[in-house]
């Protein structure tokens, strides 16, 4: 038994050891609090082998911190790091470089102010300190410095919370000091020294009055070993001495954007209705115009040029500003692309200097537009949006970004030395502003990926200012190409650690089925099920088979038909370590050659994937169905199966098509599909949408070489239907019954019928160019009119229409039943009232959480009480949502990538561009957006030279060699040329498209 | 979602003490001469006085029982006790069910077939609130009815125990107190008995076992402190009375010095 014991309260402690604070209730009303803490003389120091806290219990933890503490050139004798708040919140990409090592001491008073400044940042900090040393005079350490007697510090009458942090810090540094050197006393050689680290001036000024040795960061880094490497990573928020500096000399420079506005005005003006707020969105083809989607407005509020967006970076939450309606605008109908429009924007001093040649051309454009938009506008009152202009920032949601540096930012001189230099780099990410940059590396980094973290973005600076964090590789190697994606998506790629493969079974591989006997665990509420004939049918090379399907006639004319589940749920465990990961990865990202699993591979493609031949654990959903495929029954069990094959929809297609084959699995298969097109008629019939997104398949010459040989279309057979129908009925099935059985927190899918204002576009192009009509009614009546519109000289049109009208669909998401209403459940894609995804648990963590909810409804187990809570379950769907969008981002982007990878081989072989047929989409001022179906790839065609543009017939008319003119409109067929070039700047792959069919638009 | 953390890496809590210890706890006993026993305890903020009255004639000849004493239990909640003033009402739910919960602990411990026809009444008066105020309650209880001289079968010791992900921690904090379950256990540290299992939250069944335990082993601990304390109250009493020299000051002795 451990010792249970009374902590004594010394009578003359109290003083130090209560604390008295006011604190506003969220109506106003002020409340007293009054805390207690105990102060102990048993925390550690943290230094390995100290004479003196070798005796106290460090529970969990190990001293870290190596005894001579680590090297720096200004403290021969060695030393211990002690950063304070201010180094962890701007500079942690400092203390988490490869190469930066040192002795560190993390405070409790720093850590706690960490946790309360940014989450994110306190997370980073607590996996500094857990993954600790990996090399020689490194360690971290944290020291619970309140706590202990000789560190804790009362507040003094008058003192802000901030003096009061940094005297602890230097009190806890003063006693470091001391504790150090007593704890060497009896070593011949001087002991360590104990380095404050901060930025702020007046607390170094402190330090030395206690003679305390203390550096900025920028000091430090100067005497460390890798300091060029090291500089790099510092953020520009900079030693206070420097800024002051700077501010003298920003003083000449005019401010090229508005102030925000204070803060409190934003947060009142959001209130009040005056302002909206909303995620910033750049438009995708020109950089000077994005959207800002509010929730108050209902409609996106477009905002237009450099001025008005006023340093909002794509994903920031900000305020917005209307302008009266008379001054809205519609969004400008020319491409421009920041790489063309500002390639020769000097890095060093662009700003200041109005008459530089970039500001310039930008302004030209700004007016150009501007006026324009408005010449739209009164045009066409359709196009108007609500416009507006960002009067302030309500939260900042910057991450690092992968960048390519720009190498006509760099000074020609400056190619080969070390000298620190301001460049631009320019985000893989188009809508994204450069960044301006200081680094000394700037020559080896010209052809590498790199990942840039911003710091700031002053208003009389035309570009934000980051930091250099590392460098991912070079560019168009797989391997950075790869990581850059998988970054650029916020993919939580590292391998799993220790704790997490900690929760997999024992035995590892050599997991079974435990035999089936009275007492068996495993075994209990469980049913039998392995002689039932059942098969799976996936794509090809598939591993992690989470489903698989049988059926049979039962004596009574009826037919039953069942869908097993791989029993993910049995392995893993709510509130382990597994369960958090899988939680927080949300989803299993397929990119073209690489899976980044949401569970351990062992139960992914081992223990849970249902494979042939061998006993696994499944999660059954039986049903009686009548010939016609109406339900009879539904139940739910957890079962034992042993799958019989394992099938890919083309040998199962052929198996069933082959009229030879009578054993009973080639039946089961007929009745499956039978059932299946039963059940899709009904579904058709309900109004469900057929919709069609541009689906490619990289073909790769062998599975070892990653050289993609060629793009083709995924192809549908009336197998992929089979398993599609049999997945809805067991998602929907289970839906109802979660739902009846937790009204509050089930977990559900829904798809939520898109605003009638997103069809406007599509249905004016169609009606103009086509004479077809969409009815937007109802998702029959959508269907009904999809079908409709069919041109028989372009068979691939109909498949055009229906991918633009997915893009006007909302996506659809998980939600928790006890949080809407229950008249928005529904499903409008699949026209049905409830739904929910049961059937992939090994790649969703929705089926997880919906796995659990329907064992607890079938009395297998309890829930565990987080599923109970309403707040718990939409926070972790708010996570999954998230991560299920950024993962179908990132298999997209990685599509993407192979497909130019492609083109570029076969151009190359071909001598020349590729020549494809392509739609006109879009037509803008300047170009034509297009659409290769063939390669599912989206591009844009520019021109020159000035042509003539008819907003109004979604056309643009060129001038043709000939003589006359050659109108381009939407939805016409043309060829395009397709190559792959190397911009010179960045060394960016880009696809480039010209049109060579009616016209060549080479000579434009 | 609260920045609030429980426990910390260094296995700390919010206010320095490791999961297992308790708070500082201090109790004297007589301190309101005019009852018949009283008691006043401390659990870190948290201060609890409570007054005995009795074996006397009840008050509502109605209520007397034949064969026992009837034990009557009053609680009252100073304003300023909680972190906002707040006056309240007498006959409020929520201090009713409080006041029960504590006549229900009592009545199987004290040996009321010793006065039948009578009443004891204790009055609760609640000066201070940091979390655990129904373990100091019970525990002032205690020693005001051994201050009062009223024969029970035992201590009647009471702790707080809660749990955070896995790590169970006694005496609770009123921050602690409302972010984590608990439960609190009164147990008759000698027979190992449990006279009271009060428990407001939601806890998983498995985890539930282990807190229990601990609450009574932590009862033990708070029964050691309190035995000792009576022990030294009453050997100053002695003193006094065989006239060994003790003092006014010493009658009013302070058992935190001792």
């Amino acid at each position: 038994m451990v010792e249970i014991t009374i902590r004594k309260r010394p009578r003359e402690e109290e003083l130090q050891a209560q604390r008295k604070f006011f604190r506003k209730t969220r109506k106003g009303r002020v409340i007293k609090v009054l805390r207690e803490r105990y102060l102990r003389d048993d925390i550690g120091c943290g230094v390995s082998q100290c004479s003196l806290c070798a005796a106290l219990p460090s529970p969990g933890q190990a001293p870290a911190l190596p005894l001579s503490g680590s090297p720096h050139t200004q403290f021969p004798t060695g030393h211990h790091l002690l950063p304070d708040t201010n180094a962890f919140l701007h500079q942690m990409d400092l203390f988490e470089h490869p190469a930066f090592s040192a002795s560190l001491i993390v405070l409790q008073t720093v850590m706690e102010e960490v946790r309360h400044r940014s989450l994110p940042l306190f997370n980073r900090l607590r996996n500094l300190v857990r993954n600790g040393a990996d090399q020689e005079g490194q360690g971290c350490w944290v020291f619970w410095n309140e706590f202990r007697d000789e560190t804790a510090v009362a507040r003094e009458e008058g003192e802000g919370p901030n003096d009061l942090n940094d005297r602890a810090i230097r009190k806890a540094a003063a006693w470091y000091s001391t504790h150090v050197a007593q704890a060497l006393s009896s070593r011949a050689r001087p002991p360590p020294a104990v380095v404050l680290m901060t930025d702020d001036a007046a607390n170094r000024a402190q330090a030395e009055n206690a003679s305390i040795p203390s550096l900025s960061v920028r000091q430090y880094v100067a005497g460390l070993a890798h300091a060029a490497e090291l500089g790099d990573v510092l953020s520009v928020h900079g030693p206070a001495d420097d800024s002051a500096a700077k501010g003298a000399e920003r003083g000449g420079r005019p401010a090229l954007y508005p102030e925000y506005w204070p803060a409190a005005t934003v947060e009142a003006g959001v209130k009040s209705g005056k302002l909206f707020q909303g995620f910033f969105n750049p438009s995708q083809y020109n950089y000077l115009e994005g959207y800002v989607n509010s929730q108050a407005m209902g409609r996106p509020i477009l905002v237009i040029g450099r001025t008005d967006l006023n340093r909002a970076v794509a994903g920031d939450i900000v305020a917005v500003e209307l302008y009266p309606e008379s001054e809205w605008k519609a969004p400008g109908d020319e491409v421009v692309d920041q790489d063309v429009a500002l390639a020769n924007d000097d890095a060093d001093d662009s700003e200041g200097e109005d008459a530089s040649a970039a500001a310039e051309t930008e302004r030209r454009l700004a007016q150009r537009e501007a006026a324009d938009a408005r010449d739209v506008a009164r045009r066409n009152p359709l196009e108007r949006h609500p416009t507006g202009r960002v009067v302030g920032v309500v939260k900042r949601n910057w991450r690092a970004y992968v960048c390519h540096l720009d190498a006509a930012s760099l000074s020609s001189s400056a190619r080969t030395s070390q000298a620190q230099q301001t460049v631009f780099a320019t985000p893989v990410a188009a809508n994204l502003p450069r960044i301006r940059l200081r680094t000394r590396q700037a020559p080896a980094l010209v052809d590498q990926k790199i990942l840039v973290s911003l710091d700031r973005w002053d208003i009389t600076s035309r570009y934000p200012e980051g930091h250099f964090v590392r460098a991912l590789g070079r560019v168009e190697s797989k391997e950075a190409e790869q990581e850059s994606l998988l970054l650029e998506y916020e993919v939580p790629y590292r391998p799993f650690g220790r704790a997490i493969l900690d929760c997999l079974p024992g035995e590892g591989e050599a997991w079974i089925v435990p035999p089936k006997t009275a007492g068996s665990v495993v075994w209990r509420d469980r049913e039998d099920l392995r002689e039932l004939i059942i098969c799976s049918i996936d794509p090809p090379n598939c591993q992690d088979i989470d489903d698989a399907l049988h059926a049979r006639p039962l004596p009574n004319g009826n037919i039953e038909a069942g869908v097993h589940i791989a029993d993910v749920s049995h392995f893993v465990l709510p509130d382990n370590a597994m369960d958090t990961e899988a939680a927080a990865r949300g989803t299993t990202v397929y990119l073209v050659d690489k899976r980044i699993d949401m569970l351990p591979s062992l139960l992914g493609t081992n223990l849970c994937s249902l494979r042939p031949y061998v006993e696994r654990l499944a999660f059954s959903v039986i049903w009686e169905l009548t010939p016609d495929a109406k339900i009879v029954n539904v139940r739910f069990t957890k079962s034992v199966i042993a799958s019989k094959a394992a099938f890919t929809y083309k040998d199962a297609q052929t198996r069933k098509d082959d009229l030879k084959q009578k054993d009973p699995l080639t039946e089961s298969i007929r009745l499956l599909n039978s059932l299946a097109q039963k059940l899709r008629a009904g579904r058709m019939a309900a109004g469900a949408l057929n919709l069609a997104s541009p689906e490619v398949r990289i073909q790769m010459e062998s599975p070892e070489s990653s050289d993609p040989v060629d793009v083709e279309q995924k192809e549908q057979l009336e197998t992929n239907s089979l398993v599609e129908e049999f997945m809805l009925l067991a998602n929907i099935s289970v839906a109802a019954k979660i739902q009846e059985t937790f009204p509050q927190t089930a977990v559900l899918r829904r798809h939520m019928p898109p605003p009638p204002s997103n069809f406007e576009m599509l249905q004016d192009v169609l009606m103009k160019r086509k004479g077809m009509s969409l009815d937007i009614s109802s998702s029959g009546s959508l269907a009904a009119s999809l079908d409709k519109c069919v041109d028989p000289a372009e068979p691939a049109f109909n498949i055009l229409v229906r991918i633009m009208a997915t893009r006007c669909m909302r996506p659809a998401e998980y939600f928790c039943a006890g949080s809407v209403s229950r008249e928005t459940f529904g499903h409008y894609g699949l026209a049905s009232p409830i739904y929910t995804h049961f059937t992939s648990p090994i790649r969703r963590y929705a089926d997880v959480l919906v796995h659990r909810q329907l064992a607890a409804a079938i009395d297998y187990t309890p829930l565990h009480a987080s599923l109970h809570s309403r707040q718990h379950v939409e926070r972790v769907l708010n996570v999954v949502n998230r991560r299920h969008r950024m993962a179908q981002m990132a298999s997209r982007a990685s599509i993407e990538f192979y497909v130019a990878l492609s083109l570029k081989s076969r151009s190359e072989r071909a001598s020349g561009g590729v020549r494809e047929k392509a739609f006109i989409i879009r037509a803008f001022r300047n170009g034509v957006a297009v659409f290769v179906s063939k390669l599912g790839l989206e591009g844009l065609v520019t021109f020159k030279r000035e042509i003539n543009f008819d907003p109004e017939a979604y056309s643009v008319k060129v001038p043709s060699p000939s003589g006359g003119e050659v109108a381009l409109s939407v939805f016409e067929e043309v060829e395009v040329e397709i190559t792959v070039e190397k911009d010179v700047n960045t060394q960016r792959g880009k696809v480039k498209m010209v049109v060579v069919h009616p016209i060549d638009s080479r000579s434009l | 979602m609260s920045r609030f953390e429980p426990l910390n890496a260094g296995n700390l809590r919010s206010d320095g003490r490791r999961p297992l210890e308790l708070r500082s706890f201090s109790a004297q006993l007589t301190t309101h001469p005019s009852a018949d026993g009283s008691a006043s305890v401390s659990h870190g903020l948290t201060q609890v006085t409570a007054c005995v009255y009795g074996p006397r004639e009840a008050k509502n000849r109605g209520q007397t029982m034949h064969d026992r004493a009837l034990v009557n239990v009053e609680v009252s909640v100073a304003p300023w006790a909680g972190e906002m003033r707040r006056q309240r009402a007498r006959g409020d739910k929520r201090t009713l069910e409080f006041a029960a919960s504590i006549k229900a602990t009592f009545e199987p411990v004290i040996q009321t077939t010793l006065y039948p026809r009578s009443e004891i009444h204790i009055h609760i008066h609640v000066l201070q609130l940091d979390g655990g105020l129904l373990q100091a309650s019970i525990n002032a209880t205690t020693l005001a009815l051994i201050d009062a001289g009223i024969p029970m079968l035992d201590y009647v010791s009471s702790l707080s125990a809660g749990l955070y992900l896995t790590t169970a921690m006694l005496d609770l904090t009123s921050i602690e107190e409302s972010d984590l379950p608990s439960v609190t256990v009164a147990v008759l540290p000698r027979s190992g008995k449990v006279t009271l299992v009060s428990m407001e939250t939601r806890l998983h069944v498995d985890r539930f076992e282990e807190m229990f335990k601990l609450a009574m082993e932590g009862g033990k601990v708070l029964r050691g402190e309190m035995d000792r304390i009576v022990r030294e109250r009453t050997a100053a009493l002695a003193r006094q009375m065989e006239g060994g020299g003790g003092t006014k000051e010493e009658d009013k002795m302070d058992t935190d010095d001792l």
